[in-house]
């Protein structure tokens, strides 16, 4: 009979606390266009998987009147569930509690979820809908942030940390996010900035509203801070499920293997490429006629478009692509690319995932733009992370590879195990045209037709150096191959090096070029 | 694919045109200029509070230019060289913002 009652209390009590902010403020976070943090989390994880803690926290604060206020939950829900069934760590905050604000209490449920996640080396996803620290707890609340920083950069590379920003995230809240591997928005729902559009107003006289200022476009744009844009945030729940469906667990497993599938891509591979190196192609089409399925998952979509970075699958494994991408700036090498397929080759590198290069790109842009914003440190960056990675690394020169891009492609000399050549590549030190122009300058000078004789001089320098078989002759590529053999030669490569050691001189840890 | 081509525009990379599209933040790049060592601008957005100096007065290098409130800090402009005041642009109490040009200047013709 106690029991009974015992029981029907807990029950009660239960109800109470799930029900957050109470029902207006649930209206009102669902007439913004947003679901609530619980049914956000039922909506990521396997169904009937999701197992909550510490429901029954509450704030700790005292001041301003505090002590009177209930906040369910602090703000926050933490817990554990499955996606393909396999053991996931996940919390969300609630904007309908306080406005999702973190205090001691809020912040101490989320490292606590961290603390396990580490622990038990499973992924960890946080939803961020929060107006950022609670001012009324004062220090407290900035102590809570430095212990989460602290954990997201404890579990760096050794556990995938996903953020997924569905509400504001502003102030301090915003470097959570940042220190994790992969960031999604959803249009018109998600905002970040350090300092608001109100405090810019006053401060600088500059009128932005927010989405112009941190919305979801802007952060997949213009920042590089988003590595997944989506238009709702079922949407964006999809892209979650399909990520974790490509990475490991943790840095000491693999990828989950799928069965073989052959690509679908409509298109021959020999039909994609336009043979003057001049004109644009969509490097995509190449990834997708090489990948299982023709099923390629793209990461930073429209961020440093230039350069395309994001998942497939070759033969049931998991590959990470990094490609020039012809169609944006010719392919060119800058500091935002740099930037962009340096910090996914280091992630791959860190869980194990492979990395196919597909390289077609004329060098670097020009600009004092880029020189003063630094394409020399930012540019390094590939190199390092390239130089750096353990895990295979294949390359295949599709057309042209010049110069300084030509080594920072993932180039025999920074270690790539096998490069490959379709026998398009032109791997030179520049292209034709700046080449003939430096070599013979003099002949082009003293010819009686300038422009006749240039052209003649790209010519030659072309049918002698513009071409694969000049670093074939040094051993620099391994083979020239033609284009319908690329998929099984990556096959090939990856099955050979399936148990690759590459041991590097032990370090406390390397100085990129951040 | 080919059907529904979308506008290229040229790019050129080390005198080879190329035939590509330009991406958001690339058309949204500024263009560099070189710096004019005649104009004073502002560093920081702010308020102007003091003006030292009228148009046509000679100014020693060092001496104060300027005043001006940026996030409660307040900054002095001085003279970066001996020479002339041509133009002041702003007045007391304006608000300026970034890399705003305050006051022209004019180098002495000696030396």
């Amino acid at each position: 009979m106690s029991l009974k009652r015992n029981i029907l209390d807990l029950r009660r009590r239960k109800k109470e606390a799930q029900q957050g902010g109470g029902e207006a403020a649930i209206g009102k976070q669902v007439a913004m266009g947003k679901k609530t943090a619980r049914e956000r989390i039922k909506a990521i994880l396997d169904e009937n998987s999701f197992h909550e803690y510490d429901l029954f926290v509450e704030h700790t604060g005292k001041d301003f009147d505090m002590e009177k206020k209930v906040l369910h939950g602090d703000g926050v829900i933490i817990g554990t569930g499955t996606m393909y069934s396999q053991p996931v760590c996940i919390y969300a905050q609630d904007f309908t509690v306080a406005g999702g604000s973190l205090g001691l209490m809020h912040a101490r449920k989320i490292t606590k979820i961290m603390d396990h996640a580490l622990k038990m080396r499973v992924p960890i996803i946080g939803i961020n809908d929060s107006g950022g620290a609670r001012i009324q707890e004062g220090v407290n609340s900035l102590a809570g942030y430095g212990e989460i920083f602290y954990r997201n950069t404890e579990a760096s590379g050794v556990i995938p940390q996903l953020s997924v920003i569905l509400g504001p995230c502003a102030g301090g809240a915003v470097y959570s996010p940042a220190l994790t591997d992969f960031v999604f928005v959803v249009e018109n729902i998600s905002k970040m900035f350090i300092t608001g559009p109100g405090v810019i107003k006053t401060v600088l006289g500059e009128e932005i509203s927010m989405e112009e200022l941190g919305g979801a476009l802007v952060h997949s744009e213009i920042t590089g801070n988003a590595h997944f844009y989506a238009l709702s945030e079922d949407e964006c729940f999809e892209q979650i499920k399909k990520l974790i469906s490509f990475i490991p667990w943790n840095n000491t497993q693999k990828a989950l293997r799928f069965p073989t599938q052959a690509p679908t891509f409509p298109v021959s591979i020999e039909d994609i490429v336009p043979s003057d190196p001049h004109y644009p192609y969509d490097i995509r089409d190449i990834i997708k006629a090489v990948s299982d399925s023709s099923d390629f998952f793209e990461i930073m979509e429209l961020f440093a478009r230039n350069i395309v970075i994001g998942f497939g699958r070759i033969a049931g494994n998991t590959v990470g692509f990094v490609a020039n991408q012809p169609m944006y700036l010719a392919g060119v090498l800058d500091c935002d690319s740099s930037d962009k397929a340096a910090r996914f080759i280091r992630y791959c590198d860190a869980f194990n995932i492979p990395i196919v290069t597909l390289e077609d790109m004329p060098g670097y842009l020009p600009g004092v733009d880029q020189e003063h914003a630094g394409v020399i440190r930012h540019g390094a960056k590939l190199l390092y992370a390239y130089s750096e990675a353990t895990v295979p690394k294949v390359t295949v020169i599709i057309r042209k590879a010049y110069g300084g891009g030509y080594i920072a492609m993932n180039s025999r000399h920074l270690g790539a195990d096998f490069v490959y050549a379709w026998p398009t590549a032109e791997i030179a030190v520049m292209g034709p045209e700046g080449a003939a122009n430096i070599v013979f300058r003099k002949e082009i000078d003293e010819a009686e037709n300038p422009a006749e004789m240039r052209k003649q001089k790209i010519q030659e320098y072309k049918d002698k150096f513009a071409n694969p078989f000049v670093a074939a002759s040094k051993g620099y590529i391994d083979e020239v191959i033609e284009p319908l053999e690329t998929r099984a030669r990556l096959i090939h490569s990856l099955e050979i090096s399936e148990n690759k050691v590459d041991k590097r001189p032990a370090k406390k840890h390397g100085i990129p070029p951040f | 694919m080919e059907e529904n081509k979308p506008k290229y525009e040229v790019f050129i990379v080390n005198t080879a045109q190329y035939y590509t599209l330009h991406t958001k933040k690339y058309g949204m790049r500024k263009k560099w200029q070189p710096v004019d060592q005649n104009e004073v601008r502002s560093f920081i957005p702010g308020t102007i509070l003091e003006i030292y100096v009228k148009p046509g007065q000679d100014v020693a290098a060092g001496e104060n230019l300027i005043k001006y409130e940026a996030m409660k800090m307040q900054t002095i402009l001085e003279m970066p060289f001996t020479g002339k005041v041509k133009e002041v642009n702003v007045e007391v109490g304006d608000k300026v913002s970034k890399g705003q040009v305050l006051i022209l200047l004019e180098e002495e013709p000696v030396e």
